[in-house]
């Protein structure tokens, strides 16, 4: 066959897989919110569910979510930015820095309903915090620990390591060369891997299938050991297990978790994109 | 010019390996007191190893290992008693690549000395003086606080030499200050280093024979990690001693 | 005085690299701990090759063949899906489109990849699944191929983006030669580029089935729950990941059947573990 024409046709196919990836993108978010904005409503928002979840609102959900990713994200950020600065700042290479680097890549593959279940083993039943958004908080915080380490690695690992050098040659101590230098400048990466995290977090059901969802609770949890809905368990729950609900309350509660997954997630990519531009070294 | 009697820096029987490497080969040399000591010799002499020797840089490489010792003062720096970020302060070092730091010219300047100094008035009569002795001051001295890398390279490399001088050090490493750098920048660092002799030690790593000829009180000649020859510079480029110095300096190799 | 602060602070540093090493031990100490305690009684080989999965009747009975069949079923038609899809369109991304085009089509992939699983699920459920029965005449939408079109799409943020990373990484060099020596844009692309990303790319594959094999919600939302083996990709199945996700909520805490699920676990973590070590190496034969 003639190269050009053969060309053309491969290019064909190519652009075509490529639409194959994006339209349905487009079309699964456009559906959301034409369904769901009819359910939009500030009752919807901010009532309790009533009439078995027939009616009513998802507000318990909407906090028990966004308690559950700050306790996860109050627990993996300090732990995971100082462990990424362990590895990349202070630990020798040797085979113990290799296998802990292949264990954090081995751990952010492992599937999120196996963390569930670690999280049942260690937080609810051996440390006995029971299904509690406790448990729930600390199961989502390991799980993003991983996506916390490996991104503030790479933000660390951008810092040119002239920067080091100059600021230990002016005198500062190691620490001080960390915090006044290679942190700053590492910052925008570590922000926008934290972000990743919230949203990560945020849009995850498995994990917390058995460790603090509560199936159905008309009330606002009191303290960190009290069970709590959650934004996508919620979504889990009245599109399988409830009979006769409403088409409209089913995409409303969609429309708001994707909002918020997406807009966290929105969030990190502009950021990125605007801090990546900024970067003069 | 050279006080013979005032040894600031005794370096007796070093060997450097990096790994199985060897990097610098029983060097046994003395820095005076207030001199240019100019380091020339072909690349991977040993020549930037040496001078990272003397501040305890070359610590942060994999496989460093070190035998011999570096007196500053009649004290061995690799000693266990010594604080080596003190030892870095007492030491400057002036990079070959001017290597500014994400901040304001000011922030630069004084990034060394903000950390122990807390009197804020110290600090920038402090970062002044050392803008105004690396002859920087005059033209930065109305954008303190732009980012420093709005300044041009010479200009940086003057900040970066500012910076090392805001800490009062006793000596100053130089480490090919003007291989980025065009002719007039390159004059008025020159400039700059004699001027500094009168306070400081200086030794000065460079490529270019011409510069050390210029600016250095004594040469030293480094060939593949060992010290061929050290002596007065007019002696190194007329006389010297050793058939390798003069092939070198006649530019028959490296 | 500054000394004393400098070595707290780097013990708390070095505190924190071990604590996260712990968790990593946690995580296998835990479900081994839990997950071994089943095989006092159920044999490994009963258990892989057991034909029946019937956790709660009397007597119980744990074999997990169907289970691990309906997530081999799911993941091999997902992968044959996406596989082909994701690596054009990575191509496409990184090789053919417009500089202003790849921008909003790399943020379209990673838009898909912040979707929720159980959103996806729910827009399966709503669409896909009444699609699927409609076309071909089924009396259920929620079958293996439902499932296995969502996964599909789910893995393809993973294959698309680090298959592009890795024909990205081919130095331009190469390229260049190829057009010096006549080749067409496409000739060069599956002649040169292609060849000398392969282990990148091929390292993408490995981490989409491993996206695939450890996707829990939709796949739960999709596939009908049926823990028989299947006989065709239009019958209803059950997953690993699903019935972990199903049962667990109902299992008694130290019961054979708490364990069994945890059994599961390990056995879903060992996938994982494999998938991901290949991957590595794929990915570092690139360098």
């Amino acid at each position: 066959m003639n190269p050009i024409r053969e060309e053309k046709i491969a290019f064909f196919f190519l652009f075509l897989s490529t639409l194959l990836v994006v339209i349905p993108v487009g079309l699964i978010i456009l559906i959301i919110i034409k369904n769901g904005l009819t359910a939009i409503s500030w009752e919807f928002l901010t009532d309790v569910p009533r009439a078995g979840m027939r009616q009513g609102g998802i507000f318990p959900a909407i906090v028990g979510t966004i308690y559950l990713v700050l306790g996860a994200i109050i627990f993996a950020l300090p732990l995971g930015v100082f462990s990424a600065i362990y590895l990349n700042e202070y630990s020798k290479k040797n085979i113990l820095s290799r296998l802990i680097r292949l264990a954090i890549i081995n751990l952010a593959g492992v599937p999120s309903v196996v963390y569930g279940l670690f999280g049942l083993s260690l937080f609810v039943i051996f440390f006995k915090f029971g299904t509690s958004i406790i448990s729930g908080s600390l199961t989502l915080g390991i799980m993003i620990l991983p996506l916390i380490i490996t991104s503030t690695q790479e933000a660390l690992q951008t810092v040119p390591k002239e920067f080091r050098e100059v600021s230990l040659s002016l005198g500062l101590t190691k620490w001080q060369t960390i915090r006044r230098v290679v942190l700053p400048s590492a910052l925008p990466g570590i922000i926008t891997g934290a972000i990743l995290g919230i949203a990560r977090a945020a849009g995850e059901t498995a994990p917390l299938l058995f460790t603090v969802a509560a199936f159905y609770l008309p009330h606002l949890p009191k303290s960190i050991f009290d069970q709590a809905m959650a934004l996508p368990y919620h979504l889990y729950v009245i599109s399988t297990q409830i009979p006769n609900i409403g088409e409209n309350i089913r995409y409303g509660t969609a429309l708001v978790l994707l909002t918020l997954v997406l807009g966290i997630n929105l969030f990190a990519i502009i950021l990125r994109i605007r801090l990546r531009h900024k970067k003069r070294w | 010019m050279v006080k013979d009697n005032e040894v600031k820096i005794k370096v007796k029987n070093l060997n450097v390996w990096f790994k199985d490497i060897f990097a610098l080969k029983d060097i046994n040399l003395d820095i005076y007191k207030n001199e240019i000591l100019g380091i020339i010799g072909p690349a991977n002499s040993g020549k930037t190893t040496f001078l990272r020797t003397l501040n305890r840089l070359n610590e942060l490489a994999d496989g460093f290992h070190i035998e011999g010792s570096v007196y500053l003062d009649n004290k061995d720096i690799y000693a266990k008693d010594i604080d080596v970020n003190e030892l870095r302060r007492k030491i400057g070092m002036v990079f070959a690549l001017p290597v500014v730091l994400p901040f304001s010219v000011l922030e630069n300047v004084i990034y060394g000395i903000k950390e122990r100094i807390k009197n804020k008035k110290k600090i920038l009569e402090l970062a002044e003086e050392a803008l105004k002795q690396a002859y920087l001051w005059e033209e930065v001295k109305d954008r303190l606080y732009d980012s420093a890398y709005n300044l041009s390279g010479g200009q940086q490399q003057r900040l970066c030499i500012a910076r090392t001088l805001a800490l009062e050090p006793e000596v100053i490493l130089f480490d090919e200050p003007c291989s980025g750098l065009d002719p007039i920048s390159t004059f008025k660092i020159e400039e700059a280093m004699v001027r500094l002799k009168n306070n400081y030690t200086i030794i000065l790593v460079t490529n270019n024979t011409k510069q050390a000829s210029r600016v250095a009180d004594r040469t030293a000649f480094f060939l593949m990690g060992q010290l061929i020859e050290v002596d007065t510079t007019a002696k190194i480029f007329t006389a010297s001693k050793d058939k390798r110095t003069e092939d070198y300096i006649t530019g028959r190799f490296g | 005085m500054y000394r004393i602060k400098e070595l707290t602070i780097e013990k708390i540093i070095f505190l924190c690299g071990i604590i996260t090493i712990l968790f990593i031990l946690l995580i296998f100490i835990f479900l081994l701990k839990e997950g071994l305690s089943f095989f006092k009684t159920v044999s490994i080989t009963e258990f892989i090759f057991g034909k029946n999965w019937y956790p709660v009747s009397e007597p119980a009975q744990f074999g997990i063949l169907p289970l691990i069949l309906g997530s081999l079923l799911v993941t091999l038609l997902a992968t044959i899906i996406s596989v082909p899809v994701g690596i054009g369109s990575a191509i496409y991304i990184a090789e053919i489109a417009p500089l202003w085009l790849k921008d909003i089509l790399k943020a379209f992939i990673e838009l898909l990849a912040g979707i929720p699983s159980v959103v996806l699920g729910f827009v399966g459920m709503v669409t896909l699944a009444p699609l699927i029965k409609d076309l071909f005449g089924l009396s259920t939408g929620l079958t293996a191929f439902t499932g296995s079109v969502m996964l599909a799409f789910m893995a393809m943020p993973t294959i698309v983006s680090i298959a592009e990373d890795a024909l990205y990484a081919v130095p331009k060099t190469y390229k260049e030669a190829a057009f010096a020596l006549g080749a067409t844009r496409w000739q060069t692309i599956y002649k040169i580029i292609i060849p000398t990303a392969s282990s990148g790319i091929l390292a993408a594959v490995m981490l989409g089935i491993g996206r695939v094999i450890g996707e829990t919600m939709a796949v739960m939302m999709l596939t009908g729950n049926s823990a028989c083996i299947p006989k065709s990709i239009f019958d209803p199945v059950r997953t690993l990941t699903a019935t972990i996700a199903n049962e667990m909520g109902e299992a008694v805490v130290g019961s054979q059947h708490y364990f069994a699920l945890f059994a599961i676990g390990i056995v879903l973590f060992l996938i994982s573990f494999l998938i991901n070590i290949i991957a590595d190496i794929f990915l570092h034969k690139k360098r």
